[in-house]
Formats: C-alpha cells, sequence, structure tokens
C-alpha cells in the first residue's frame, strides 16, 4: 500500500471538510470582524440533526442516497435558522461593542450550544446506521471510498458555487462592499444588516453540510465534535489569511493534508516515541510555524490594503 | 419647489454640537454650495442628511417628507445620494462592481446598463480601466467614480462633499465641468466645497457656514461680489 497517496486522499477528504467550515469563519470575519467560535457548534448541530433524521428512516425502506439527502435536507434549514439568530441576538446588539465583548459572546454562544445539544441527545454519541454499502476504489495502491469520492466532490462543488456567489453575484458584490467599507456600503443602498444576516445563514448552510460529511466520514456525531474541528478550521482559516475565501478553502485542505500526512509518518520520523494519535500536533506545529513567517496568513493581505 | 429643507438644524458630533441650528433650502433643479472653513459643520450637515447622524425627524424634509434619523439606504432608494469626503470608492472591488453597487438598489437592469454606459461615455477613463480594482486609479479618477458610482442610482438629489478635496488643479476644473454636466441634466445638487470660488461660479444659490451657523446666503453671483465672502473666502482684500 502507498502511505503517501493514501495519506494524501485521506487529507484531501478532511482538509476539504475544512475548507467548508473554515469559509464560515473567514467569511463572518471579513464583514464584521468577529471570530465566531460557535461557528463549530453549528457544525455538530447540522451533524446532530441530520443523524436524528437518518437514524428514524433508516429502517424504512427508502434508497440509503434519499435517507442521506433527507439528512442534510433538515439539517441546512436547522443551521440556518441558529446561525441567523445567533447574530442577531448574541451579535448584533454588541456591533459597536468593543471587540472583546462579541468574542466573549460568541464563546458562550458556543458552550451554550454545546449543553443545549447534550440535553436533546444526551452525552452519548449518535451512530451512522449502516446504510452505505461500502465502495472502495483502487488507486496507484491506495484506497479511495464512495463516501471520501462523495465528501471531496461535494466540497468542491460547494466552494465553486460560493465564489460564483460572491464574485458574480450583485448579493455577493454587496458583501465584499460591506466587508471594505459598511458606511459607504450604507450609501449605496445596502442594508447592511441584511448583509450580515445572510453571511451568518450562507455560513450556517456551509456548515450544515460539513457537520453531516464530517459525521459521516467518522460514523458517529456527538455534542462535543464541534469544539476540536472549530478550532481546527479556525486555524485552517488563520492559515489561509483570514477574511480572504480563497486562503480558507487553500488553508482548510492543506491544513487536512498535512495532518494526515502528519498521522502517516510522525511514528517513522520520531522512531515511534511519537504516534499517529499526535497527528494534531502537528498540524498545529506547521500552522505555528507558517505564521511565524506570514503572520497573515498564505493568501492574507496586508492590512494596509484595506480600503 | 423645495426638494429639500433644514428647518433650525442641529447636529451634535462626538459630543459637541457641530451644527447648532441652520436653515438651508434646495429647490429642486438646482445647484446650491454650502462653502466655509474646515470645520465648519458643512460635512457633519451633509452627514445628517444622508441618514449617517441622528437628528430629529422633522429638522429635514426631503419632498415634503420628514426624513430626519432615517437610515442610508432606506434613502438611496428615495433618490438621495452622497458622495462622501475622501470619495470612499471600494478599493478592492473593480471599478465596474463599483459602478454596479452604484445601482445596487435598481430591479431594471435594462436601464442599468444604458446607465453604465453613459457613466462611461461620462468619464472615459472608467471605462479603460472597468477591470481594474479602484484602489489602483488615481485621486481624480477614484473622484470620478465616486460621483459615476452615486449617479448609477440615478439620485433626483445628489449630495456631494468636498470633490475638490486633494486633486491637482487641472483635475478639479474636470470634475466641476461634470458636476455642472450632471446638474444640466436636471439632478438636483448640494455641493459643500472649500474651493469658495468654484463652487459660486457653477451654484445658482449658496450658503456660508462658519462655526455650525449659516452667516451668509443668497444668489451664488451676489456672494462672489460680496466683500465679507471676497475676503474671507476668494482670498481677496478690500
Amino acid at each position: 500500500m502507498d502511505i503517501f497517496l493514501q495519506q494524501v486522499i485521506n487529507g484531501l477528504t478532511l482538509g476539504s471538510v475544512y475548507a467548508i467550515v473554515a469559509l464560515g469563519y473567514t467569511m463572518v470575519y471579513g464583514i464584521i470582524q468577529l471570530i465566531n467560535f460557535a461557528h463549530g457548534e453549528v457544525v455538530m448541530l447540522g451533524a446532530m440533526v441530520a443523524f436524528s433524521v437518518i437514524g428514524a428512516l433508516a429502517g424504512t425502506t427508502l434508497p440509503p442516497l434519499v435517507i442521506v439527502l433527507a439528512g442534510v435536507l433538515a439539517a441546512i434549514p436547522a443551521c440556518m435558522l441558529v446561525g441567523y439568530a445567533m447574530e442577531r441576538v448574541a451579535y448584533r446588539p454588541l456591533r459597536g461593542a468593543p471587540r472583546l465583548a462579541p468574542l466573549i459572546t460568541a464563546i458562550g454562544i458556543s458552550i451554550i450550544l454545546q449543553h443545549v445539544a447534550m440535553l436533546v441527545w444526551s452525552r452519548s454519541p449518535l451512530a451512522f446506521p449502516q446504510i452505505i454499502p461500502l465502495v472502495r476504489f483502487y488507486i496507484g495502491g491506495a484506497i479511495i471510498t464512495g463516501v471520501q469520492i462523495a465528501i471531496i466532490l461535494t466540497s468542491f462543488m460547494m466552494m465553486g458555487a460560493l465564489t460564483l456567489l460572491v464574485y458574480r453575484t450583485k448579493l455577493g458584490i454587496a458583501m465584499r462592499a460591506t466587508s471594505q467599507n459598511p458606511h459607504v456600503a450604507g450609501l449605496m443602498g445596502i442594508d447592511i444588516d441584511r448583509i450580515i444576516s445572510f453571511t451568518f445563514i450562507v455560513g450556517a448552510a456551509l456548515a450544515a453540510v460539513a457537520g453531516v460529511m464530517v459525521g459521516t466520514y467518522y460514523g458517529i456525531a456527538h455534542y462535543s465534535m464541534g469544539s476540536l474541528l472549530g478550532m481546527k478550521a479556525f486555524s485552517a482559516a488563520v492559515l489561509g489569511g483570514i477574511g480572504n475565501l480563497a486562503g480558507a478553502m487553500l488553508g482548510g485542505i492543506l491544513l487536512g493534508v498535512v495532518e494526515a500526512l502528519g498521522a502517516g509518518y510522525i511514528g517513522d520520523l520520531t522512531n515511534n516515541v511519537f504516534g499517529s494519535n499526535y497527528q494534531d500536533v502537528f498540524a498545529f506545529m506547521v500552522l505555528i510555524a507558517v505564521l511565524v513567517f506570514r503572520p497573515s496568513g498564505l493568501l492574507g493581505e496586508r492590512v494596509g490594503d484595506r480600503a | 419647489m423645495k426638494l429639500l429643507e433644514l428647518t433650525r438644524l442641529e447636529v451634535a458630533y462626538g459630543g459637541i454640537k457641530a451644527v447648532k441650528g441652520i436653515d438651508l433650502n434646495v429647490p429642486k433643479g438646482e445647484l446650491v454650495c454650502l462653502i466655509g472653513t474646515n470645520g465648519a459643520g458643512k460635512t457633519t450637515t451633509l452627514k445628517a442628511i444622508a441618514g449617517l447622524l441622528p437628528v430629529p425627524p422633522d429638522a429635514i424634509r426631503y419632498e415634503g417628507e420628514p426624513i430626519g434619523g432615517v437610515r442610508p439606504f432606506e434613502l438611496v432608494r428615495r433618490g438621495l445620494a452622497l458622495v462622501p469626503e475622501g470619495r470612499g470608492v471600494f478599493g478592492q472591488l473593480t471599478v465596474a462592481e463599483n459602478l454596479a453597487m452604484g445601482a445596487y438598489v435598481r430591479n431594471d437592469a435594462a436601464a442599468v446598463r444604458q446607465d453604465l454606459e453613459r457613466a462611461y461615455a461620462l468619464f472615459p477613463r472608467l471605462a479603460e480601466r472597468r477591470a481594474q480594482s479602484a484602489g489602483t486609479l488615481s485621486g481624480g479618477e477614484q473622484q470620478m467614480l465616486a460621483i459615476g458610482r452615486a449617479l448609477m442610482s440615478r439620485p433626483k438629489l445628489l449630495l456631494l462633499d468636498e470633490p475638490s478635496m486633494g486633486l491637482a488643479p487641472l483635475l478639479v476644473q474636470k470634475i466641476f465641468e461634470t458636476i455642472l454636466a450632471v446638474a444640466k441634466e436636471g439632478v438636483t445638487i448640494l455641493l459643500v466645497e472649500q474651493n469658495a470660488r468654484l463652487a459660486l461660479e457653477v451654484s445658482s444659490h449658496g450658503y456660508v457656514m462658519e462655526t455650525g451657523l449659516i452667516t451668509l446666503s443668497g444668489p451664488a453671483r451676489e456672494l462672489l461680489d460680496d466683500p465679507k465672502v471676497r475676503a474671507a473666502y476668494l482670498g481677496e482684500s478690500d
């Protein structure tokens, strides 16, 4: 088996999920300069809602694809609602406050959402029912599963769609205008509050799909799954240059691949002193190393360039 | 008919009263200027009109309706556009995207396309640079873009804040020619300027503002000949 290729495939799978989640962080940061620490919890809620629906439908005769799709279609509006409500209730009243206030609020929202999820779904993880037949493809000594292909394709399609939305539509241009200068954007007749709500909703929709993908990939979903995932995706956004869409995509995929390669080789490199369970350490070491040399991230703009 | 009417407008800005009760009228179809030195309260007045600063509703009437405190994006829909001081172009958006944002409130795509061509005809430099990001334009080009962008909303009332600021004399001339051309098309304009002579030369009516109060007003021709204005704002002594 080709370890390198296998780890690249695994890394690409996780990395594209990181990228989708990182987009949510970076979009919100780009528009209101807030690090929405509760974004990871939106991913978790997406997974939980979808798993509940999928679990309920698993006994029926519906084809697996329809069941998973039903889960996704339940998770997306649920997460959109949470994303919208979060901004409306917790962040909007603090719009003019010092930056630390909404940041602390975001951490608070994250804790609240985790505990609400714990109350609703209990502490024990939800297992993904065995409804998807395991499909394997062999390429050059490595294995790629059907689920992996689906995750990578879905992620890239969503990244493409988001790019089109932000760069090709009037609404997307208005989002970028608002992120550069909200006051002048208001003078153009752009309703800033609506644009900010929209940004949260789009980010939450992406998070919902990411939650289903990562849950399906690992086979389980639980109330605390959003923390580390959110932290990694946030790191990916920083790695790529926070506020920059392409940066979040690049950062996410890079972080996933580095992490997987780290997991694959860390034992060999350290004479088995460290095992693959140290993969997270490896990923964050790379993050720190990059930020030492490029503090604004790989594709991050210098702050002075902002209009 | 008065398109814009300020009645005893007072505006507090950062704890101090920057505008201390002014009356000002802009009749439909005319170009009116508000001149005065730096810090007189001209920009604050414009910001209040555009909805950027809180004021009591009745202090500002537009088309006969009280608009004090109405939010900027709603005013744009009603045909009131501000070209802010320092232009405020979106530096990372292209010239074409900036212009598209000017037409954000409009849904008549075909007419917007026509207006876009008109803006490019008015400012050929912008046409040449339509795919370039606005941040790479020169100061004069950015001012043209800011005016062109405001026109894309098809305003009834255009508020211009210091359009000549920081521009070379030749460009100032060009910008003022454009302002005149826009006024000739029937757009009502309230022009705030430090360059009092140029402003009065293009305007029909002028107001002079000093430390938050209107100290003089009248037909622009008369103000141009007024000894006090000549001494204080046109750099001439008796």
